[in-house]
């Protein structure tokens, strides 16, 4: 569903990382279009991580550029990039721990509702915002969680408000760091369910080692081996690439297939 | 109590209970100095309800943001210099009401906000409150080098009682201590309304957010230094508004009020009155003052007895007096409290022999070593002891002994019972969650 | 002679700001009591030579320290690890204050008479009209002997190497079987007979007194933020920079007045910021480890070596 003449979202070129004499990241080019929904796959230690830290401006890379809606973003500050219109997840859940569920979600969309810093308004009065932020909430399914501080929440709960605080800053370019990480069989079908649900028109960049969601959730597929990308197509494309094989998949490339041909 | 059970608690109460809360505030701070029954007892009442304004402030920082500052005086300390040159302005001559002295100590707070936060806010976390410490003990010592603004050694007096205006020619002079105290209660009032409607505003929500998880709130679109430095700001700003006060209050200005043990007194018992809930700097600041001038009148180790209270406070309640206060109303609430009663007689009893028992042990020290020439009797809550003799000694560590030992078989019978509670607790809490659909 | 007195008083400043930055490095865990420490080495070594001589109070004092730092760290401070880095800075605050009240129960509220030792006392040598004491030279000699033995124990030792690990890495040390709680301890204990030792040979230096916690306290807070946090290299360069700072600083009766009229310019009492203008250098000389730390604040935050991000 990639609509193919959309402009380009991000661009990455020729994007190297390192730390101290060790280069993570090789040279990465990767141009992702508007709208489009892109998996990032590799094997461990490949720098998928690394990559997102890179866009996000988390860490600043070594050399190369990355843009964002063709503005140039390498050396501006995390949240310079965020109010541009780029929003991440972590692997590890980052979120607000002693606020509820609501504060958090709240909290992740003050800014781009246009409040900044003002304290001249209480946010009760801020209808529009509690209102969209309840509509989040029950969109990622922790309606009944409202109240209570983030830190008491159920891991997959915790994942999901992970979600909904990525996305509650109405950003279109969200980047998904291993979503589904942790998660059952079937914690993890209903949660690619809510991501699909949720990033409805957004270009999409995820992380994941979960094959079944790759091949699901993706209209094409990055493959991060070594810090380089050795292929960035379709998943068929992908799938049937000897590269990707051999160093990657293989085996469990054709045990997906084939769970995935029997399931259907 | 077990600390591993103290999971955050909320104060919400509905509109109405809102509304009843503020009221009883209110009617409370009127009616206040009819139960003071001395001069002294009023005084008491005007110096905690200016250090109920200054550990409220200092809370914007550390319970709002997370922000642990050592030089919280500072911003105290310039207020009610400035303040006090105000009022001497005012006596040359200056248009200026004195109940507005207090607002030029806030802009005063606020513009040393602005200025030395810069600095402090360059970095968060840790290295932040070492900033703080090395930024007093710079304006401290500042003091002492700019006598025509600080006074030098004897520092600045002012006259509250000066100036004119229609407020005089109806009496209202600050003369008398009362007229005062009703000046701090409405400032106090205000203050504290204000503090709190701003815990309400997106910058109130969004410091949590920053105390929580700094790095989120980057991500998420904020750029976490700039909000730091908006809460020094106002955080500042009320702290100008109590030093404005304590000028009126006392009218005069010293450089000790910026010197550092101050603001570790703000820090202590701030802490102490607990940093989670808005009312707990209040409680603070009614254990600060009692503290500093109740106490300090029964004992001179008063501040060894502080600290240990501190110090087992952090380890043991981090939530302060007034997390302990909500805890036990929440178990009220789920009718656990009852169970409750015999734990916390049999710690009580115990704890005030063991309290005795350390209270004797360093009264006698102190008589030794602080009070040597007045010889060395002395007595601990009416029993009477001899420093020099050993069976006082003996008597005083065997209680302690006792006393420890008892409150300790209390204390796991306690735990056992609070343990069992809160997990019947939690299960009320589940049931009533599955209950929303 | 400045010299010297400076960088003998930047070394003990050194001794004082490694032990802190290491406990801060390994364990994230600002010592706010760490000045107690040194004031507690002190107090200790003074009885202890009343009792018996400087000697042995130099070799027992410090161990005395590492005592109570092991035992608190052990029973109060791992107590707070799971409340964050607030509440273990609030620990360490309240142990200090406790400290200090102890001490002054103890030993009362005015200075002790602690002692140069007999044998140490005399001047090294003569340069032009100033006297070098050989104490300074005793000072300088065990403050770079302990570093030295410091950098050796981290480099070369096996038990080092773990505490480099740990220092990075304490969930992967830990994992690989090490008992990082104990090295924790070790550590912590380690960094407060570094305290307790400047304070042996630094309490008779200077003054014995409870107020002295109060009064370096705050400048090693300097020397570490300045330094950059977490770098023990920064931490000297610091340490130094401020010793000779203030060394010097106290015995120049500098101040802008006299530089205004190098220039040719009159600074009169009428003139504007007059009273910064009086200011002598030997008059500021106590504020300017603040001053640096505020220009370096704003000029260069991560510090000189700063390796630690925030």
């Amino acid at each position: 569903m990639s609509p193919s003449n959309a402009p380009i979202a991000l661009e990455l070129a020729a994007v190297t990382k390192r730390f101290g004499k060790t280069e993570i990241i090789r040279g990465v080019d990767l141009a992702v279009r508007k709208g489009e929904r892109v998996a990032v796959i590799g094997p461990n230690g490949a720098g998928k991580s690394t990559l997102f830290n890179l866009i996000s401006g988390r860490f600043e890379p070594s050399s190369g550029s990355i843009r964002l809606n063709g503005e140039d973003i390498v050396g501006k500050r995390p949240y310079e990039i965020n109010r541009r219109g780029l929003a991440r997840s972590f692997q590890i859940t980052n979120i607000f721990s002693r606020l509820t569920v609501f504060e958090n979600l709240r909290a992740a969309a003050l800014y781009a509702s246009g409040q900044k810093y003002s304290f001249w308004k209480p946010l009760s009065k801020l209808t529009e915002l509690n209102d969209r932020t309840e509509a989040l909430m029950a969109s990622i399914e922790l309606k009944r969680r409202r109240d209570v501080p983030a830190s008491l929440l159920t891991y997959s709960e915790q994942r999901a408000l992970e979600i909904g605080i990525t996305i509650a800053g109405g950003g279109d370019v969200i980047l998904l760091d291993e979503p589904t990480a942790g998660m059952s069989h079937s914690e993890t079908d209903r949660f690619v369910h809510l991501i699909r649900n949720v990033t409805v028109g957004k270009t999409l960049l995820t992380v994941e080692h979960d094959m079944g969601v790759v091949f699901g959730l993706a209209d094409r597929i990055a493959v991060l081996v070594y810090g380089e990308v050795i292929a960035f197509d379709t998943p068929d494309k992908v799938r049937a690439d000897p590269k990707v094989k051999e160093a990657y998949l293989g085996a469990v490339l054709e045990a997906e297939t084939a769970a995935e041909g029997a399931a259907v | 109590m077990s600390s591993t059970a103290l999971k955050p608690l909320h104060f919400k109460p509905l509109n109405g209970v809102r509304i009843v809360v503020w009221s009883a505030f209110a009617v409370i701070l009127l009616l206040l100095p009819l139960a003071a029954q001395s001069s002294f007892a009023l005084t008491l009442l005007c110096l905690t309800g200016i250090a109920a304004i200054a550990c409220m402030s200092y809370n914007m920082l550390l319970g709002q943001a997370g922000m642990l500052s050592f030089g919280h005086a500072v911003y105290t300390g310039l207020g009610t210099f400035v303040a006090i040159h105000a009022m001497n302005k005012v006596a040359g001559g200056w248009w200026l009401p004195m109940w507005m002295i207090p607002l030029v100590g806030g802009l005063a707070g606020l513009a040393f906000g602005a200025l030395l936060g810069f600095v402090t806010t360059r970095k968060a976390g840790t290295p932040f409150s070492m900033i703080t410490l090395g930024v007093g003990e710079l304006v401290f010592a500042a003091a002492l080098m700019f006598p025509e603004f600080f006074g030098g050694e004897a520092g600045i007096n002012a006259n509250r009682t000066a100036g004119e205006g229609w407020l005089k020619d109806l009496g209202l002079t600050f003369g008398p201590q009362i007229q005062v105290y009703y000046l701090i209660a409405i400032y106090l009032f205000v203050c504290t309304a204000a503090m709190y409607a701003f815990t309400q505003t997106p910058l109130g929500r969004i410091a949590n957010a920053v105390r929580d998880n700094a790095e989120r709130a980057e991500f998420v679109g904020y750029d976490t230094r700039w909000v730091r430095y908006l809460i020094v700001m106002a955080s500042s700003f009320f702290a100008g508004v109590a030093g404005g006060l304590t000028a009126i209050n006392v009218e005069a200005a010293t450089a000790d009020l910026l010197h550092g043990v101050r603001s570790g007194g703000y820090l202590l018992f701030t802490f102490l009155g607990g940093v989670g809930f808005f009312f707990g700097p209040i409680i603070g600041a009614i254990l600060l003052i009692f503290a500093l001038v109740v106490l300090s009148e029964f004992t001179k180790a008063w501040q060894l007895y502080v600290g240990i209270v501190f110090l087992i406070m952090v380890v043991y309640a981090p939530g302060g007096f007034s997390a302990l206060i909500m805890l036990n109303l929440r178990r009220v609430k789920y009718g656990e409290w009852r169970k409750m009663r015999w734990p916390y007689a049999g710690m009580l009893f115990f704890g005030l022999i063991a309290l005795w028992g350390f209270a004797a042990i360093v009264e006698m020290l102190y008589q030794i070593q602080v009070a040597a020439g007045s010889g060395s009797a002395l007595t601990v809550a009416k029993i009477p002891l001899d420093a020099a003799s050993s069976l006082s000694w003996v008597t005083a560590i065997a209680v302690l002994l006792i006393g420890g030992f008892g409150f300790e078989v209390w204390r796991r019978k306690f735990k056992k019972v609070w343990d069992d509670g809160e997990e019947r607790i939690a299960e009320a809490i589940k049931k009533a969650e599955a209950a929303i659909v | 002679m400045s010299v010297l007195n400076g960088v003998s008083y930047g070394l003990l400043l050194f001794m004082l700001s490694a032990g802190l930055t290491l406990i801060f490095s390994m364990m994230g865990v600002l010592n706010f009591a760490h000045a107690s420490f040194y004031m507690l080495g002190a107090y200790f070594a003074y009885q202890v030579s009343e009792w018996s001589n400087f000697w042995v109070a130099f070799v027992l004092a410090p161990m005395l320290v590492a005592v109570l730092g092991g035992v608190f760290e052990r029973t109060v401070l791992r107590k707070t690890h799971k409340f964050g880095h607030v509440a273990e800075l609030l620990v360490t605050f309240g142990l200090s204050f406790v400290i200090l009240e102890i001490v002054q129960l103890i030993w009362g509220r005015t200075p002790v008479d602690y002692k140069v030792p007999a044998a140490l006392d005399g001047s090294l040598f003569k340069l032009y009209n100033a006297a070098f004491p050989e104490y300074r030279a005793f000072m300088m000699f065990v403050a770079i002997g302990m570093l030295a033995s410091l950098f050796l124990v981290l480099k070369k030792t096996r038990i080092g190497l773990v505490i480099q690990a740990a220092l990075t890495h304490p969930e992967t040390t830990e994992a690989l079987g090490h008992n990082v709680p104990r090295v924790f301890a070790l550590v912590f204990a380690g960094g407060c007979a570094l305290a307790g030792l400047a304070g042996v040979i630094g309490g008779n230096a200077f003054i014995t007194e409870p107020g002295m916690a109060q009064a370096v306290g705050a400048i090693i807070f300097v020397v570490v933020v300045v330094g950059g946090m977490g770098s023990l290299g920064g931490a000297l360069v610091a340490s130094l920079l401020i010793g000779l700072m203030q060394t010097f600083a106290v015995g120049l009766d500098w101040s802008f007045i006299g530089g205004f009229q190098a220039l040719g310019v009159e600074v009169t009492p009428e003139t504007f910021g007059y009273p910064v203008w009086k200011l002598k250098l030997s008059q500021v000389a106590p504020i300017l480890p603040y001053l640096l730390l505020v220009v370096m604040l704003i000029v260069r935050p991560k510090g000189i070596m700063g390796t630690r991000d925030e």
